[in-house]
């Protein structure tokens, strides 16, 4: 299995970058991840997102999809795509060290 | 990253006006933004009903005509049985959680994605800009289309 290192430690990740055991992720990681995934500063913003896909994923096992953030996150839509232009679900689980949410809506 | 080869933009084609014709292209269009996919949409023929204020609030499911329903076409041709298998669907998209069309359509807007009317339909269903909903951004000739569509991939559906 693939590993990356963020804040000095090496973690294992899956062929896209995502993390394959969310308990290896720290906060000050989120910044570099963030740099890969093309979004140079986090905002307060984008760690409400972040840290509700963490909360989401210890809760339900699964990250929320792009339907689930805009309803219940805080953050609407529009803001979602703005935040996080690749995509806000993928980009932001990426950050927040869980796997990739799979869903079709 | 995996080394593969992406997909970097889409425009999908909607022609139909029913549930079942409608839905595929909206979940594709809303789940290629959701992979960072730029997307458009062009509505089409009866596809417009989808962005057509007095109707997209009514598709319905095709329930003549429709082999995949497995239900007999004489039934399926009754005045009450379009709502009723449509309303029935709908309650099981809703567990599911997929949005009705109009609120899907919104968010699709939302997402980034382009949603563009066809001017030769627009024209043949004698309907003008105030008949469509906010969200469509231009009402464009299948000459524009292309230009919108160049270097990505067309899906017509």
């Amino acid at each position: 299995m693939p590993t990356n290192t963020y804040a000095g430690s090496a973690v294992p990740v899956d062929d896209e970058g995502f993390f394959t055991d969310p308990a290896c992720w720290t906060e000050p990681m989120a910044e570099q991840i963030a740099e890969e995934a093309g979004i140079d500063t986090l905002t307060d913003r984008h760690w409400i997102v972040i840290r509700f896909m963490r909360e989401q994923y210890a809760a339900k096992g699964t990250g929320p999809t792009v339907r689930v953030l805009g309803k219940t996150s805080g953050v609407g839509v529009k803001e979602l795509y703005q935040l996080f232009p690749k995509g806000p679900a993928k980009t932001a689980a990426k950050i927040a060290g869980i796997p990739k949410p799979r869903g079709c809506i | 990253m995996a080394d593969t080869a992406t997909i970097e933009k889409v425009s999908i084609i909607v022609s139909k006006g029913s549930l079942e014709g409608i839905y595929p292209a909206l979940i594709m269009a809303n789940g290629a933004r959701a992979e960072g996919i730029e997307a458009d949409l062009f509505f089409t023929f009866f596809g417009l009903d989808a962005i057509t204020k007095k109707r997209w609030e009514h598709i319905k499911l095709a329930t003549v005509g429709n082999p995949g329903l497995h239900l007999p076409t004489l039934l399926g041709g009754m005045p009450w049985v379009p709502d009723l298998v449509t309303r029935y669907m709908e309650r099981k998209m809703d567990k599911l959680d997929i949005p009705p069309i109009p609120e899907f359509i919104e968010m699709i807007g939302d997402t980034g994605a382009g949603i563009y009317a066809c001017k030769a339909s627009v024209d043949l269903f004698e309907l003008d800009k105030d008949d469509l909903v906010e969200q469509v951004q231009g009402i464009i000739t299948v000459g524009e289309f292309y230009e919108h569509a160049a270097g990505g991939q067309i899906i017509y559906t």
